[in-house]
């Protein structure tokens, strides 16, 4: 259960109060749960998007924290870093060189060519570890669930070091159960987006979906399940608008300001915002091996990101399924600045959509961006030429 | 040999290498023309000893992309993939490749064969993603071979532990399930003896790679790390798996070995012996070697040479009796090791500044690259805080000359060696004093 000292903020009240003191949260770039959670002598498990198997952290009795960049200027930071890189790379750096997030331990993944440098980078600059996880980049070898089991094994040992905590079976299928009823939550709230998409705004669910990278999955289980009962006794209006997926949030997350700008046109159906937090599709089974059980889920039961190249998941036959399935009337392909995986994939994007004669509204956005006015406007001229074709 | 022969032997490696090279894209004009499907590979971790056992015409799109750049022709390749939709923001040489495919294969070292299959590591995400073009353009096949690198600075598990071990089956998993795939596009059945003696010429290839760059140590350099060995290192991967190849190494070790004996250096009165980080100025290739060789510098290694032969610089030797299970830990070392040299390179890099009798460090990383790139300025912070490393921090691009500017390297350049010669100043007046 939520403890009433790490989390106050989203304790009791009405689904404004809560929608509100969520935002808050999210937003505040002191991280308070985080500090709150090492305060009481937890440990901190750092990983960067795109995916990665939190219930091992969570098995250890660490809080799994989700960079995903912050709204801060990478002063410290940019000396690191040459020219001509994403900003997410940079502010995730901030928060951790600037103490806001004290880690014991920082995993990134090899899904770029900027990201897989992250574990210098970091290693040189921390005395905790700093690693890369090989997540399986040839999803398609019959041999990569049981290298995936041995990597998974390799990071468990890890884990256990950097936490001073075993992690046994047991533990692992206890933390599995946990997020197994998150995923199911977040399925609900992305139905409701989908279904019922006056309830629920994109920015709304969004916030309530994104705590969960900086807070444990029970509690963050416990803010769902209560937001989810509010926003179903919701009465709001229903006003025609356009259904739109979002697509180009995989990494580095577009401000909030702009997905709010974005629900003030369009009801946005589905996305691939914070796509790790949705990766597995489905239940992981909780009998067996759990590490097998995890990796054979990363790889045969998951969404899909241009971060992933996998036979079976071409990505603009993805995006056009996901229009398909959403009832969707357009989508709006993005990209983060400088983010070379987003930008390519969105010529294969807009000339699948092309051919596939689904109305698109392409953007580049950067995480610290603030004005959002032009995007707006253009954005409202797409729509009404869709609505009034 | 007599002394004149000998004295003949110097210079023989460029213009070995230039002719070979002239021969190898010959031969790909003629696969284009016969509308062969050639199997594309990549630098790192190019697995052409295995390809060239079933006949494909091997082409290396990195190699095509930047000598559009290095015969001045670039930005017209890069501008119509940019027509095409691409952004301005991601790797050059991904988007002349676009145009060259565009074109029909039109380079200006002659026609490009089409993509018949892929095979590609992960060395560079960017490889994942390019491939993925030509699936879409020629509804090829395409296959990445994941190769885990180094989790962290210093840890390499070798073989026995089992981390390593879990890594090494992975490999050979995917090349046993390749092989197949092989078999299929090209008609040719897998003859592991052929393999056998395509591993044996790498072997001497990698054995000789190994041995020129260990040559240069030598004082003054027998090479410039920046242009001669560009030339050298084109050879290790177009000729790879080849007699041809196996032969320059040893003729370039020959000559090398002499030059050593003999004192005999590059063009350049050697001032400073120099390191570079990055990847080379190919829009101004000549030019920016110049920019350096006017003061007496001449660059003895460079991380470019280590990780762009997909750590050939290591020269491992592939076990002829295993010959699959060897090429899967030599393909595993070898990727590691080009890798490290990118993301984990501090401890390298000083032993490399140290054992080369190095005056400095010049780093260029570059707009069209974020592998080699995005951690070398932190790389710089670590390498100054670690040693008395005079180093230099200069940002263009591999491809673009939009992001070139010669006036600006040049200053930064001169100041760079101007702080050399008033560091060895001061260094003999403190000598002197003492």
């Amino acid at each position: 259960m939520m403890e009433r000292s790490l989390i106050p903020e989203l304790q009791g009240g009405s689904l404004e109060d809560l929608l509100w003191s969520a935002r808050e949260l999210l937003e505040d770039d002191s991280f308070p749960t985080v500090a709150r959670w090492r305060e009481g002598g937890g440990k901190v498990v750092g990983h960067f998007q795109v995916y990665f198997p939190e219930e091992i952290a969570h098995a250890a009795g660490a809080l799994p924290f989700r960079m995903r960049g912050a709204p801060v200027e990478p002063l410290q930071s940019d000396s690191r870093f040459g020219s001509y890189l994403c900003s997410i790379l940079k502010t995730s750096l901030e928060v951790a060189l600037t103490g806001r997030v004290e880690l014991d331990l920082f995993v990134t993944h090899p899904i770029c060519d900027a990201a897989r440098n992250l574990a210098g980078i970091f290693g040189r600059n921390f005395d905790y570890p700093c690693q890369i996880l090989y997540l399986p980049q040839n999803a398609n070898s019959a041999h990569a669930p049981t290298y995936l089991r041995g990597e998974y094994d390799r990071l468990k040992r890890t884990v256990e070091e950097a936490t001073g905590a075993m992690v046994t079976d047991e533990g692992l299928r206890g933390s599995i159960a946990v997020y197994n009823r998150n995923r199911a939550l977040l399925r609900e709230l992305y139905a409701m987006k989908r279904d019922t998409p006056w309830l629920v705004s994109a920015d709304e669910a969004y916030v309530l979906m994104a705590l969960g990278g900086m807070m444990r999955r029970e509690d963050h289980n416990v803010v769902l399940e209560t937001a989810l009962d509010l926003l179903r006794g919701r009465e709001v209006p229903r006003p025609d608008r356009i259904r739109v997926v979002y697509e180009g949030g995989f990494c580095e997350q577009p401000p909030l300001d702009l997905i709010r700008a974005v629900a003030r046109s369009c009801y946005v159906v589905d996305d691939d915002l914070l796509i790790g937090m949705r990766w597995i599709l489905g239940d992981v089974p909780e009998a067996g091996d759990p590490l097998l059980n995890l990796a054979t889920a990363y790889l045969e039961d998951s969404s899909y990101s241009p971060v992933q190249h996998d036979n079976r998941k071409p990505k603009e036959k993805m995006l056009l399924k996901r229009i398909r399935e959403s009832g969707a009337d357009a989508a709006i392909v993005t990209a983060a600045k400088m983010c070379e995986p987003g930008l390519e994939e969105q010529v294969a994007y807009t000339r699948a959509l092309d051919e596939a004669k689904v109305p698109y509204f392409v953007s580049e956005f950067e995480e610290n961006m603030t004005s959002f006015d032009h995007l707006e406007i253009q954005l409202e001229t797409f729509v009404e030429n869709l609505m009034f074709d | 040999m007599t002394g004149t022969a000998m004295e003949g032997l110097v210079g023989r490696g460029n213009a070995d290498g230039a002719r070979l090279f002239k021969e190898w894209f010959s031969e790909l004009e003629q696969a284009a023309d016969d509308d062969r499907g050639a199997a594309y590979v990549f630098v790192m971790g190019s697995l052409a000893e295995l390809l060239r056992c079933f006949d494909f015409p091997v082409v290396f799109p990195e190699i095509n992309s930047l000598q559009t750049a290095v015969r001045h022709v670039a930005h017209d390749y890069l501008n119509e993939a940019e027509d095409y939709g691409y952004s301005p923001d991601i790797c050059g040489y991904v988007k002349a490749d676009v145009a060259t495919q565009l074109r029909g294969g039109t380079h200006p070292m002659g026609r490009i064969p089409r993509p018949g299959l892929a095979v590609y590591t992960n060395a560079c995400n960017t490889y994942i993603k390019w491939a993925e073009i030509w699936e879409r353009m020629y509804d090829c096949p395409i296959v990445t071979i994941d190769v885990p690198g180094s989790r962290a600075a210093g840890l390499k598990p070798g073989p026995g532990h089992p981390d390593f071990e879990n890594d090494r089956a992975y490999v050979l998993a995917q090349l046993k399930e390749l092989i197949p795939l092989l078999e299929e596009k090209s008609g040719v059945k897998f003859d592991i003896d052929l393999l056998r003696e395509k591993l044996g010429y790498a072997n001497t290839a990698a054995s000789g790679w190994k041995r020129v760059l260990e040559l240069n140590r030598a004082k003054p350099s027998v090479f410039n790390a920046l242009t001669d060995g560009t030339i050298y290192l084109g050879v290790s991967n177009c000729l790879r798996g080849t007699p041809e190849g196996a032969r320059y190494f040893d003729d370039l070790v020959e000559e090398m070995e002499y030059k050593a004996k003999e004192g005999i250096g590059t063009l350049t009165e050697e001032l400073y012996r120099l390191i570079f980080v990055g990847v080379p100025c190919y829009p101004i290739f000549r030019r920016f070697g110049e920019l350096f060789t006017e003061w007496g510098g001449t660059f003895v290694n460079s991380t470019y040479l280590w990780f762009a032969s997909g750590g050939a610089n290591e020269g491992h030797q592939y076990d002829l009796d295993r010959p699959l299970e060897s090429l899967a830990e030599g393909l595993l070392l070898g990727v590691r090791d080009a890798m490290d040299s990118m993301f984990f390179q501090t401890d390298p890099l000083l032993e490399m500044y140290e054992s080369f009798g190095a005056d400095g460090v010049v780093y260029h990383p570059i707009k069209s690259c974020r592998t080699v790139s995005t951690g070398l300025a932190d790389n710089r912070r670590a390498v100054m805080d670690r040693a008395d490393v005079p180093s230099l921090f200069i940002e263009s691009d591999m491809m673009d000359r939009r992001v070139v500017s010669e006036a600006q390297l040049k200053n930064r350049i001169d100041a760079f060696f101007e702080g050399l010669a008033s560091r060895r100043h001061k260094a003999a007046a403190g000598t002197t004093q003492g």
